[in-house]
């Protein structure tokens, strides 16, 4: 079949007369230059689907520049929203609809794999009647090639019907789609024009009015001209229990609400940033305070002191910024300072990819101070696990002295999705400090042997005045001339590791617990891991996987749940080297961040999978390389 | 021991400390170091403030200077090279009640520090900043510091030093928002001391650079300053640091300075002819930065518990 005959075929299925098609899920896009309202068009969109019941995932598209060139392939801002019958998890796959509103910006999501044939695209039409000549060849050779690739494309005069009711159709084109998308998808037309009229609360009715018109315009524009109309029914009709809607960065800023935590310094850095923003706006709510320091050393050295001086601070940055901070915990680690460190990965090395998703950091947190230092690392999976995390690591910090790293990354930075509101309790928030008189006789670390484990004096604790030093020290916290004292120290914080790992539970594993393949995986990955196990079990493979979400030290048993299987590997989101690739052999061969500490704790043969191509991990992809290692395999 | 309170009620206190109260380890700078002076300045500033030793925190970098926390008997913080503004500052954040005290050098703080000097004397936390500037890396053996003369023999610049020194008052001044900055000399006791109380009573961040000698490394570059007081100039003013007949007895030059003019000060740090000793400038009206950091202290779990729901709330559907 040809790819013209494919994509007629698929034109004819799904037209429909007047009653919508029921389908499981769909994966939409909205894509524009920045500054034209796909964002909020897709994030209201993905609010009304939650409100109905639906399972969603938004992720933005989002151009590296402020103001990138407009109509590039680099400027492509937007936002993908996978919309499902069922609780969603991830992005998914390739898209089912596109609404574009230039055909340049269409680039970058093929560069992204983000399209299949018969992907339907509803495109802007009035580049064709531009009056530069070269943008109206453009356009037409793009629209020729996307044909030729296998893209549905009709043309919609979508400026044009817009300027029929606002003088300036590029403030407003993103309700006009919204209105579209709506009917497209069946959507509670009362719940997004209450969306409508919240956003643009503050602006008032004379702002509200021209959008509800634009909305309602573009539902009519659909309903008369599109032959597309689906239903997406909800598993259960509306929400069940109190649930909120955030990104991964909000969620963060949340957690450190409820944790008590009452400073945080920072310094700007993409794409940590926007955690950041949200609490400088609220912190004063729950009588926090935000330092934006003078770079991201004094960040940490700020927090640090703060934490010597009072509760557990957190400081919040990306990759770069973690290499500067890199002495600043180690002197944390070191002095036994609790500290919250929340790492939003991005692409590296250097500045690399500072919008685009990675997990290149985990070895860098793990190894990058000097000299041994032992910290927790934890990698939350969801975005509700971003809230909860937070929780859990200020506590951690505290309980075992110790700065706690939180690897995510841009996936869940930027990622949405609904998920059950957190109940705060009382117990959750940092204690007021301690300010009793400190017993003269028990040292600054009063080092428990069995657990490493010391209670920590805080300034203005009479009795309890102790030199805080970066200097190997005795447990008064006095320089060591001796050769001891360090060994000591180390023996202490290292074994605060082992103390930790002993109060945490086994993983859970998705799928049987034997077969023939484990996938090991951590962090955002884990909804796409998931369904592509599924995928694959479905298809009567013996594949499971098991996520870790505490990195260091590791969580129970996992030796024993990988000598369940023939083969175990990672999918990760670093670099490594397939092994197939040139000069790779079995002493060259450099494996993925995961795969190698794994390797190395549990000296087993370890294999992994990973790419860096700046994109979240599709659950089609993954089954591809894990079937290929499965072929090998058999 | 006791005294009146602003309420005109009778203050008796429980403590009354005497300097031992604020000696912590056996000094071991090097005999006849500027260093030894200053420490004792320092604890005299703090018995006569009858400050309580558990509500002090010292913080400093590394090098020479920067081990004096541990030779006093208080909470103290000695943490990474060039690194003691921001944690000191971090300290103060959330700690009004912590009187907050910094040990840097010339290296540690124009050098390795010298992003964070500037940003410090800007934020102006409440604490008080005393930089030992002996022109010398002293602790890594004699290389060459910011403030080293040209033509110093050092071991990073055998041949002597390239550049013209630094002149850390004329940058410290240039800061938007500084609020004290003064200079002394270590070797006259009485002037360190009144200096460091000065600078310590200020609310805001103090700013001490302490001309201090170090015999071992570079003993011919403050030998002359230090045996010759007319290379000094003395700066005089009843708002500025308090001399006696004996101080002024000394040295020759003496200068009427208004701590308030900030031109007159910049001119005095600009004029490399004589080592000026004083008050250059005073800004007791700044904006300091704890008057935002120390918002919102003391709220109840209640509220806190009240301001996570209402975040989370905003994100309802």
């Amino acid at each position: 079949m040809t790819k013209q005959a494919t994509a007629q075929k698929s034109n004819v299925a799904e037209i429909s007369a007047g009653k919508p098609k029921r389908i499981e899920e769909h994966i939409i896009e909205v894509v524009s230059d920045s500054g034209e309202g796909a964002q909020k068009c897709g994030q209201t969109f993905g609010t009304v689907s939650g409100k109905m019941g639906n399972g969603v995932w938004t992720v933005e598209i989002i151009p590296a520049e402020i103001q990138p060139p407009a109509r590039s392939k680099e400027g492509a801002s937007g936002v993908r929203i996978r919309l499902g019958h069922k609780y969603v998890t991830n992005m998914g796959d390739e898209a089912d609809l596109v609404v574009a509103l230039n055909e340049q910006v269409l680039y970058n999501r093929i560069e992204n794999r983000a399209f299949r044939e018969g992907t339907v695209v509803l495109l802007e039409n009035k580049w064709a009647e531009d009056p530069q000549p070269q943008i109206r060849e453009d356009y037409a050779k793009a629209v020729a090639d996307f044909k030729e690739r296998g893209l549905i494309i009709h043309e919609l005069p979508l400026e044009k019907e817009c300027l029929k009711i606002v003088k300036n159709a590029r403030k407003g084109k993103n309700m006009f789609v919204l209105g579209m998308l709506c009917r497209i998808y069946s959507r509670d037309t009362q719940r997004a024009l209450d969306e409508i009229a919240k956003a643009f609360a503050r602006k008032g009715e004379a702002v509200i009015k021209p959008n509800h018109d634009l909305f309602k315009a573009g539902y009519q524009y659909a309903v008369d001209n599109l032959e597309y109309h689906y239903e997406v029914l909800p598993e259960k009709e509306g929400v069940q229990k109190p649930t909120i809607v955030t990104n991964g960065n909000t969620a963060i800023g949340l957690g450190v609400l409820a944790s008590g935590m009452d400073c945080l310094a920072m310094y700007p850095i993409t794409p940590a940033t926007s955690a950041s923003h949200y609490l400088a706006d609220v912190f004063h709510q729950t009588g926090g305070f935000m330092h934006q320091a003078e770079d991201e050393i004094a960040a940490a050295a700020y927090a640090v002191g703060s934490s010597f001086s009072g509760k557990t601070a957190v400081t919040i940055t990306s990759g770069p910024g973690m290499a500067l901070k890199t002495e600043i915990l180690g002197l944390a680690v070191m002095c036994e300072v609790p500290l919250v460190v929340v790492n939003v990965q991005r692409g590296g090395p250097s500045t690399g990819q500072p919008t685009k998703i990675e997990q290149g950091d985990l070895l860098s947190a793990l190894y990058s101070m000097p000299g041994d230092a032992p910290k927790i690392i934890m990698a939350p999976a969801t975005i509700s696990e971003c809230f909860h995390f937070v929780v859990t690591a200020r506590k951690l910090a505290e309980a075992f002295r110790t700065p706690v790293i939180i690897l995510t990354d841009a996936n869940l930075a930027t990622g949405v999705q609904p998920y059950d509101r957190p109940e705060p309790q009382a117990e959750w928030l940092a204690s007021p400090i301690d300010q009793s008189e400190w017993d003269k006789n028990v040292p600054a670390y009063e080092w428990d042997e069995e657990t490493g484990i010391s209670p920590r004096p805080i300034p203005g604790q009479k009795g309890g005045e102790y030199v805080l030093t970066g200097l190997a020290h005795t447990k008064r916290s006095k320089v060591a001339y001796d050769s001891m004292s360090n060994q000591i120290g180390c023996n202490m914080r290292s074994r605060k590791m082992a103390a930790v790992a002993a109060t945490l539970q086994k993983p859970k594993i998705h799928g049987d617990d034997e077969g023939d393949i484990l996938v090991v995986s951590w962090g955002s990955t884990l909804g796409a891991v998931e369904e592509a196990v599924d995928r694959m079990r479905a298809d009567g493979h013996k594949v499971s996987n098991v996520h870790l979400r505490f990195l260091h030290p590791f969580e129970k048993d996992l030796k024993e749940i990988f000598s369940k299987f023939k083969k175990v590997m990672t999918v990760e989101l670093n670099y490594s080297d397939e092994p197939d690739m040139p000069l790779i052999n079995d002493s060259t061969r450099r494996y993925a961040q995961l795969a190698t500490i794994l390797r190395n704790q549990f000296v087993m043969d370890i294999d992994c999978w990973s790419i860096v191509q700046a994109a979240p991990l599709q659950p089609g992809v993954i089954c591809k390389a894990v079937l290929g290692r499965l072929e090998k395999l058999n | 021991m006791f005294g009146l309170k602003a309420d005109w009620s009778l203050d008796v206190q429980d403590r009354y400390f005497t300097i031992e109260d604020y000696e912590g380890a056996q000094p071991r700078w090097c005999t006849g170091c500027g260093d030894h002076g200053v420490l004792t300045a320092v604890q005299k500033v703090c018995r006569e403030a009858q400050l309580s030793p558990e509500k002090i925190v010292n913080v400093s970098g590394i090098g020479c200077s920067s081990r004096l926390p541990h030779y006093m008997k208080t909470y103290g913080f000695h943490g990474l090279h060039g690194r003691a503004l921001p944690f000191a500052s971090g300290i103060k954040a959330r700690r009004p009640d912590l009187d907050v005290w910094v040990s840097t050098g010339d290296g540690d703080c124009f050098s390795i520090g010298g992003c964070h000097w500037i940003h410090a004397l800007r934020y102006n936390v409440d604490m008080t900043v005393l930089v030992f500037d002996n022109a010398i890396y002293g602790l890594t053996k004699k290389q060459t510091s910011p403030t080293s003369p040209p033509d110093l023999k050092t071991n990073t610049h055998p041949t002597g030093a390239f550049l013209p020194a630094m002149n850390p008052l004329t940058i410290t001044l240039g800061v938007t928002n500084v609020s004290f900055v003064a200079q002394v000399v270590d070797w006259n006791p009485l002037l360190v001391y009144e200096t460091i109380k000065k600078a310590h009573a200020h609310r805001g961040t103090s700013f001490v650079r302490i001309i201090q000698r170090c015999p071992v490394f570079v003993e011919d570059v403050h030998k002359e300053m230090s045996s010759d007081p007319s290379q000094i100039l003395l700066l005089k003013h009843e708002n500025g640091i308090p001399t006696n007949e004996a101080v002024e007895k000394i040295y020759p030059n003496q200068l009427v300075h208004d701590p308030s003019d900030w031109n007159g000060a910049m001119a005095i740090a600009r004029d490399t002819g004589k080592v000026p000793c004083g008050l250059l400038y005073h800004d007791p009206d700044a904006p300091v930065y704890d008057d935002w950091s120390n918002v919102g202290l003391g709220m109840s779990d209640e509220d806190k518990l009240a301001g996570v729901n209402k975040a989370l709330d905003s994100f309802s559907i």
